[in-house]
């Protein structure tokens, strides 16, 4: 094999595992949205907002109390879960019924919380760019292979090692949880049948608001993984809730696997994109994606979801 | 030439199959039954004439056209209005613009959609109503609305779907009423209903489906009388 | 009806004479801004309060309409005060909006909402990295055309009164009565003989129209855009949004009304705060929703049709009695 070829390999491999590790982070954000929308039939505009939540909350925690952002996961989870639980009782639900000239009311709540939250944030923090430091922040982990003749060296980032790592395991943490504990199908009876659901006795309502809190828990520990890797500051919500749409729709509504894979799809497209194409589009990328796939493929990738 | 006929039309949805080689005509001017058990397949052969859905296979033609593979509103403007079982208002507008909306299927002029829609609340007998939002309607009320809005798209044909469903006996009265001076005014009328009384005595033909299939057809006795029909409705048992 | 719009013409002859007694710019300024407003609310209404498919991308149109004056005066083409300037803006505008609209409009409710926000915001990537066209980030510059401020109050008040007298005339014809059907059943409006995505494209077109046109408005009269304010998701997406709910969905008189007020509280935020206007009207978009959702002028309506209601109860009972 010719160094070209070992050096375009390696550049392929290298990009598709970046990918890879992206997408699983890109499907943690995606389930806590997608679950919210199979549930309660709401697209929740502020989700990015949440993660930012628990970002900053992360980098508090790291900045006044060194505490290390994988161990914070302890604290920020629970605590995103209860202000998911308080928006959702609070602030959703009276809007739920209410008849109005504009449908989606509840979207445009969302966004309306949204930017509370931003701006919140951008009041009380500035608009300055943050980063946690951690000592690990740019460890990163080689590979050599030999092939044909040539070593192709590979590079991984050790904290998206570790966050993709987290992040398959709360991903099926929370299939067990929807799949063998009463709470679980619960959410899941809600999710196929409201009306049936609480005819047989369910408790929708407090359904509702345990589902907004696990799904604010879930992005909320996307947030608290991507701390040590990305820059922080008040807006950075807005591009992940664009993502966690996409990944939505890829994976078909409340469709667990589903969104693992439109996450990794569009883990997949942004790095390949990025790296092939061009890196100023690297977020139209997975813009284009959802509009094709809104179009041609309207019951998702896995052709199971509602549309 | 009939004026509607169905030829070999079947609807599966995924491995369920709702309608099954449904055949049949009708001729201008009459008014024809289609009666079964809940869950027959009546509503869905609607929707299939409507447009609503596609078919599997089969043919529908209308006025010695094909219809099948059009959208509903192009079905509509061939001239084949349908009245919905589960009663779609238009919520936020007045019972006369309701009826507007489909007057404007024949007309391009606001003043002429008015004066349209003017006549069919008039013969269907809802003018104090008018003024009313459709939302505020009573159910009755509600089911009158849809056959106005219906009348007023200068239909051939006028598909009735369980519009005595749910009407008090006085209601029912009148609607029979109406059904057949819609009848008298030309209009060839094809009814749902399992009312038994209204459609016995408003049809002329019957047609009874069970599990999406064609099991009697003829006059209205001769179909009340037919073991088949007796057996789908009350158990072998009975037959 | 004939009254009302006397006054409403009454209303714009006198607000015609403002410019001739009031020579401060920045009252001037503050006009323009509720006029381009006015505008730019009343085209979203139609699109979502009447015809009932929220956009949360119209800022594509109001780039589009904006970058296509810019372009023009950039690459030469047309000088700064060329009147059809606006024009060419809203009509790019509406084939951008037929374009989105083909795609979109295969999806219904929230799914169209969103698909038109993320091709919106594909634009403004464009916008962003096509920098032989746009100056990328860096935005486009030009004088404007006119030095008195009064000239573009003239013609904002113009442009808000046309768009005004046409969604009046468009809503009281039979597209506007198949608008509202397919905002209140689409599934119904279909089978009363509506091809409603032909309709629903109709309603776009004519709302990114008067979008664009707006877009091109504001290039002129500013001298300044870059993607990041004309494309904006937050600033005129959003805002559009909000202005509408503020005045009233699905009124003549809401955008207005909210345009007034969403100009006024802008202002006294970056007069009295320097910042922070986002969060109040992030704030006040939650207030609307849970406690108003119809609006000013809306809610103003449903209080005075009920007191009607019941004054007409309270004579026929008296009659009775």
């Amino acid at each position: 094999m010719s160094p070209q070829v070992a050096g375009q390999i390696e550049l392929l491999v290298q990009v598709l595992i970046s990918g890879i590790l992206l997408g699983g982070l890109y499907a943690l954000i995606g389930l806590g949205m997608s679950l919210i929308m199979g549930v309660m039939k709401i697209i929740n505009l502020a989700h990015g907002e949440l993660m930012m939540v628990a970002m900053y909350a992360t980098y508090w925690m790291f900045t006044l109390a060194k505490v290390d952002p994988y161990v914070s996961l302890l604290v920020v989870c629970p605590a995103m879960f209860l202000l998911g639980v308080a928006i959702q009782k609070f602030l959703i639900t009276p809007v739920m019924n209410a008849d109005s000239v504009l449908p989606q009311n509840q979207v445009l709540l969302t966004v309306g919380i949204g930017l509370v939250l931003s701006n919140l944030a951008l009041l009380l923090f500035s608009a300055n760019y943050r980063s946690v430091p951690v000592s690990y922040a740019s460890k990163t982990i080689y590979w050599d292979v030999k092939m044909g003749g040539q070593t192709i060296s590979l590079s991984f980032s050790y904290p998206f090692l570790v966050a993709f790592g987290i992040a398959v395991a709360l991903g099926a943490a929370l299939f067990l949880f929807l799949g063998m504990t009463d709470t679980g199908r619960m959410i899941r009876a809600t999710a196929q049948d409201k009306r049936a659901a609480s005819l047989m006795g369910i408790n929708t309502k407090r359904i509702t608001y345990i589902t907004f809190g696990l799904g604010s828990a879930l992005v909320g520990a996307a947030g608290a993984l991507l701390d040590p890797v990305y820059y922080l500051y008040p807006q950075i919500g807005g591009p992940f809730t664009s993502k966690a749409f996409v990944i939505t729709v890829l994976g078909g509504l409340g469709n667990i696997p589903g969104a693992v894979l439109g996450g990794l799809v569009l883990g997949l497209a942004e790095s390949l994109g990025s790296v092939y194409i061009s890196l100023g589009y690297k977020d139209a990328f997975g813009f284009i994606i959802f509009v094709l796939v809104l179009i041609f493929l309207p019951k998702g990738l896995l052709g199971k979801g509602r549309a | 030439m009939s004026l509607l006929e169905l030829k070999g039309v079947t609807k599966r949805f995924g491995g369920l199959q709702a309608v099954g080689n449904m055949a049949f005509t009708i001729e201008r001017g009459e008014i024809f039954g289609l009666i079964g058990p809940n869950g027959a397949g009546k509503t869905t052969v609607f929707n299939l004439i409507n447009g609503y859905f596609p078919l599997t296979s089969g043919e529908i033609i209308f006025k010695g056209e094909r219809i099948d593979g059009l959208k509903p509103y192009e079905v509509c403007h061939r001239g084949l209005a349908r009245t919905f079982q589960v009663v779609k208002p238009l919520a936020r507008l007045t019972v006369l613009e309701n009826v507007m909306v489909s007057a404007f299927c024949r007309t391009d002029h606001r003043d002429e959609a008015r004066a349209m829609a003017m006549e069919a609340t008039a013969f269907t007998e809802m003018e104090a109503w008018r003024d009313r939002t459709a939302g505020s309607l009573p159910l009755g009320m509600r089911k009158r609305l849809e056959m106005a809005r219906a009348l007023a798209t200068k239909p051939d044909i006028l598909l009735l779907d369980e519009n005595f469903a749910g009407l008090n006996p006085a209601e029912v009265e009148k609607t029979i009423a109406i059904v057949r001076k819609i009848h008298e005014s030309g209009v060839t009328i094809l009814i749902i209903e399992h009312n038994m009384r209204v459609i016995m005595s408003i049809s002329q033909r019957l047609l009874c489906m069970c599990y999406g299939e064609k099991i009697s057809q003829g006059t209205p006795q001769e179909v009340a009388n037919d073991p088949a029909v007796i057996e789908a409705y009350l158990g072998a048992a009975h037959a | 009806m004939t009254r009302k719009l006397l006054l409403a013409a009454g209303s714009v002859v006198g607000l015609a004479l403002v410019p001739l007694f009031v020579s401060n710019t920045y009252v001037l300024h503050m006009l323009v801004m509720v006029f381009l407003w006015v505008l730019l609310g009343q085209s979203w209404n139609l699109l979502g309060g009447y015809t009932g498919q929220v956009s949360y991308g119209h800022a594509a149109f109001f780039g589009v309409g904006a970058y296509t004056s810019a372009i023009m005066v950039k690459f030469g083409l047309s000088p700064a005060a060329a009147w059809w300037g606006l024009l060419l803006g809203g009509i790019v505008a509406a084939l951008v909006g037929a374009v989105l609209g083909w795609i979109c409009f295969r999806l219904r409710g929230p799914y169209f909402s969103l698909s038109i926000l993320a091709l919106a915001e594909v634009l403004r990537l464009i916008a962003v990295n096509w920098k032989q066209l746009t100056n990328g980030a860096e935005g486009i510059l030009y004088i404007p055309a006119f030095n008195s401020k009064a000239a573009y109050y003239w013609i904002i008040l113009a442009l808000a009164a046309v768009s005004f007298l046409t969604i009046r005339a468009v809503m009281r014809s039979k597209l506007g009565f198949y608008f509202l059907a397919i905002r209140e059943d689409q599934d119904c409006a279909e089978s009363l003989g509506i091809n409603t995505t032909k309709y629903k494209l109709y309603s776009l077109l004519i709302s990114a129209f008067f979008t664009g046109v707006a877009g091109a408005f504001y290039m002129n009269y500013m001298g300044f855009i870059d993607p990041g304010i004309v494309f904006s998701l937050s600033d005129i997406s959003i805002m559009m949004i909000l202005v509408t709910m503020l005045g009233g969905a699905a009124t003549m008189a809401g955008p207005a009304v909210g345009a007034v007020l969403y100009i006024l509280l802008s202002e006294a935020f970056r007069v009295f705060l320097k910042s922070g206007h986002l969060l109040f009207f992030g704030i006040l978009i939650i207030v609307i929703i849970i406690f108003f959702p119809h609006g000013i002028v809306g809610t103003l309506r449903e209080h005075w049709m009920s007191y009607r209601a019941r004054r007409a109860a309270g004579a026929a009972s008296k009659e009775a009695s």
